[in-house]
């Protein structure tokens, strides 16, 4: 007989991460409340004053705040509760928990400080620049450390559901974080994405999906199966469903990635074999709804004495609701209204407000009385929260579909005669306005909510005393087997599972990179269109400041074949037109018109006026004032490194053209400032105070949003 | 369209990763009890008398 282990869980860990959430969480949900704001009171961008609140640069600090910040620290809060539970053994390394703690805290705060200044890799929901890129593969290799070593360490031999689906998490987000962020450096904050154009769609929105799916779906698949089972205190509907669905699940998944591309230049049998596959996940993600509604059968009075169950409830409902609308919007007639409109905005946050908001919630609302030995400060409180958040998401969502709908049957709207009925895209817009300041409402309701909630748990955190070291017995793991000290080494390897799995994967993974990507990518950069040149000097530099600006969270790039697309913006996108574009800029929402037949379509001037002031161009714009782009100096010393870097990735500029890039640069830059003699342009300048406008950042902006999509209209020629 | 190689060498090395998993769970027994786990995790070990190390 084996004698009885003590050992203690560490809760101190799974507080400090349960901290981290929440305050990351409220910052996430502020800035999401401001640029919501923003799109209402375009003032409110503050561009006139500084060019670090604007809408493009605040929305990639919300969307990284609330996925990387909010939903990971309450993803390790849950992980390091209940694998500890789940293996009966405290984390492998107290020191290895400490450092990703930190870390992955230092992560965020350096997102916080370089998003607003600009420095974005434009890659949605990856818009880090590369140093903190590779701070997270680390830390994320050092979180997997800490969880591998806990499994081998318990003492519990059969693996519970929830770890394999942060099994699945740890694998799959360092696999697809990695082969995304590949980039050339050119300085400390900037890069250049080795993947062009349509292959950097793919890869990123391969990466863009998965990361809904495995970095904001299995890991709370996970907690869902440790914390509703606890909170209702009754085992899951079906053990066996949910092996199921977990193995299911991870198989179907990572093939869905191609839906969000639909309709795009992107080959059409890549496009197929996304639609199948996303139509496919229906079922594995509603096995997991089910056996998580399921668990309550015979329960649900107990719905109504606890908070955290009534979160749970509305949280596995969302996650069932989305993964319902996932494969409906995958199809490619749904897409076709869907795509770059609200109706993504109101699903993703569906999934936000709803499964990861309240299933995070709910499992707070559980899990800190209970380390801190002490009821709910108040459950009166926290049902408001509850019912004030619900109110929020559906406050939020329901004017979202709707702007969708609107806009989406707006753009498409022909006459009798054939034309469009709303040729100017502003009408579209201001058709919603009404929907965007509901949605605002919506928004304040559920942060209202947070903030109650963040009261409730404060109380309860100081009137309770946390416990640290949380005593537990269990029996060792028996031996399954006796250790022959004469067997061939690779048979102990086998032995090890999960060691061998992940140092395969690491090895082939990194191999494969090192070795075959880069050359890959630079051979196939060969043009397939003989008129779609490189980028000239100046426009490169114009480009890297539609990058810095964020730009793409608002125009798309990319002309659908559809005949209302074809009529308002021209000619639609081919492939071959992108080979330069390191990185792409597709774009995934309109909230501006299209830009990739942008070139031309204007005089210079009133690019100046629109950029200074939009709305004198555009009456009821809604677009940042961009003033200080005006007045504003063009760094010209990268140039030179830009050019080389772009040579390396294969785009054909002559050898040695980056000593002469600069003058080229002048040359197209003065020209374009000596065209800029109108008296509209000139009142600008005047009251800009700006005496010589070529050496100023508006110049290589204009010039790259001119050359925009006029390399196959010089071919027709 | 080589990314599409890189991906799906990618993707598939990871599902062979999981398939390997899968393999090695089924025949280590992991799901020869389909029921017991799921009551397992209810409870919770603690030791008898709470001793408590608590440094706040």
């Amino acid at each position: 007989m084996e004698q009885l282990e003590r050992f203690y869980y560490d809760n101190r860990i799974v507080r400090n991460f349960a901290i981290a959430t929440i305050a990351w969480g409220l910052i996430g949900m502020l800035v999401g409340l401001w640029i919501a704001l923003e799109i209402i009171f375009p003032a409110l961008n503050l561009s006139q004053y500084t060019p670090f609140t604007t809408f493009g640069r605040l929305r990639p600090l919300h969307t990284n705040a609330v996925i990387f910040a909010f939903v990971g620290n309450g993803m390790f809060t849950g992980i390091y509760y209940s694998l500890q539970r789940l293996c009966k053994a405290r984390m492998f390394n107290d020191t290895l928990s400490a450092i990703h703690f930190w870390g992955w805290q230092l992560i965020i705060v350096s997102a916080a400080l370089t998003l607003p200044f600009g420095i974005t890799t434009s890659k949605e929901y990856a818009e880090l620049e590369w140093p903190i890129d590779i701070a997270i593969a680390l830390i994320w290799v050092i979180f997997g450390i800490n969880m591998i070593g806990t499994i081998l360490k318990r003492r519990e031999r059969h693996l519970y559901v929830a770890i394999w689906f942060y099994i699945a998490t740890f694998v799959t987000v360092a696999m697809l974080h990695i082969v995304n962020s590949l980039a050339i450096p050119i300085s400390l904050t900037k890069s250049y994405s080795i993947y062009a154009g349509v292959q950097d769609a793919l890869v990123q929105w391969w990466y863009g999906h998965n990361a809904v799916a495995f970095f904001l779906t299995t890991p709370y698949l996970g907690l869902m199966y440790y914390f509703l089972p606890k909170a209702v205190n009754r085992p899951v509907y079906s053990y066996r469903l949910s092996i199921i669905h977990f193995w299911a699940l991870i198989f179907l998944y990572i093939w869905a990635g191609p839906h969000h591309l639909l309709y795009t230049a992107l080959p059409d049998w890549a496009q197929s074999l996304g639609v199948v596959f996303s139509v496919m996940l229906i079922a594995p993600s509603w096995g997991g709804m089910i056996n998580g509604l399921l668990t309550l059968r015979g329960a649900w009075d107990r719905v109504r004495e606890s908070p955290a169950l009534k979160f749970f409830v509305v949280a596995i409902t969302a996650y069932g609701m989305s993964t319902f609308e996932g494969p409906m919007l995958s199809l490619k007639n749904v897409n076709a209204i869907a795509h770059f409109t609200d109706w993504i905005v109101a699903h993703v946050h569906v999934g936000a407000l709803g499964w990861n908001g309240f299933l995070t919630f709910g499992m707070l609302y559980w899990l800190m009385p209970r380390m801190y030995n002490r009821p709910l400060h108040s459950v009166k409180l926290a049902n408001f929260h509850f019912w004030i958040g619900t109110l929020g998401i559906i406050f939020y969502t329901l004017p979202m579909y709707w702007a969708g709908f609107t806009q989406s049957l707006m753009w498409k709207d022909f006459t009798a005669e054939g034309i469009l009925r709303y040729p100017n895209f502003l009408e579209t817009v201001t058709q919603i306005m009404p929907m965007y300041e509901l949605r605002s409402l919506g928004g304040t309701l559920y942060l209202v909510g947070f903030i109650v909630f963040i009261y409730n748990i404060w109380r309860t955190m100081a009137a309770g005393q946390l416990t640290a070291n949380e005593a537990a017995e269990a029996l060792p793991l028996a031996k399954a087997y006796k250790e022959d000290t004469n067997e061939h080494w690779h048979r102990r390897i086998e032995r090890r599972p999960i060691q061998l799995t992940v140092f395969a994967l690491i090895a082939v993974a990194i191999g494969g990179i090192i070795e075959f990507v880069p050359t890959f990518m630079i051979q196939s950069n060969v043009p397939t269109i003989a008129s779609v040149k490189p980028y000239t000097p100046l426009e490169l530099q114009g480009r890297d400041i539609y990058v810095r600006e964020g730009c793409y969270t608002c125009h798309s790039q990319m002309v659908r074949p559809f005949r209302s697309e074809t009529e308002r913006y021209g000619e639609y996108s081919k492939a071959g037109e992108f080979v330069y574009d390191h990185p792409f800029q597709w774009g995934s929402k309109r909230t501006g018109p299209d830009l990739h037949r942008e070139g031309g379509k204007y005089p210079d001037s009133w690019h100046l006026n629109h950029m200074y002031e939009p709305s004198s161009m555009s009456p009821g714009s809604i677009m940042p004032a961009y003033p200080l782009m005006v007045s504003t100096v063009l760094d010209t010393t990268t140039t030179a490194a830009k050019i080389r870097a772009m040579q390396t990735l294969g785009v054909p500029y002559p050898t040695g053209y980056d000593k002469i890039a600069n003058s080229d640069l002048h040359k197209q830059a003065n020209q374009i400032a000596k065209g800029l003699t109108d008296q509209s342009s000139e009142a600008v300048l005047a009251d800009a105070g700006v005496d010589n406008v070529s050496d100023k950042e508006i110049i290589a902006l204009i010039a790259y949003l001119q050359r925009l999509g006029t390399d196959i209209k010089a071919k027709k020629e | 369209m080589s990314a599409i190689i890189v991906l799906i060498v990618c993707s598939l090395t990871v599902a062979l990763g999981f398939l390997v998993a899968f393999i090695w769970s089924v025949k280590a027994g992991q799901y020869d009890d389909d029921y017991t786990p799921s009551v397992r995790m209810l409870f919770d070990d603690t030791a008898t008398e709470q001793s408590v190390d608590n440094k706040k």
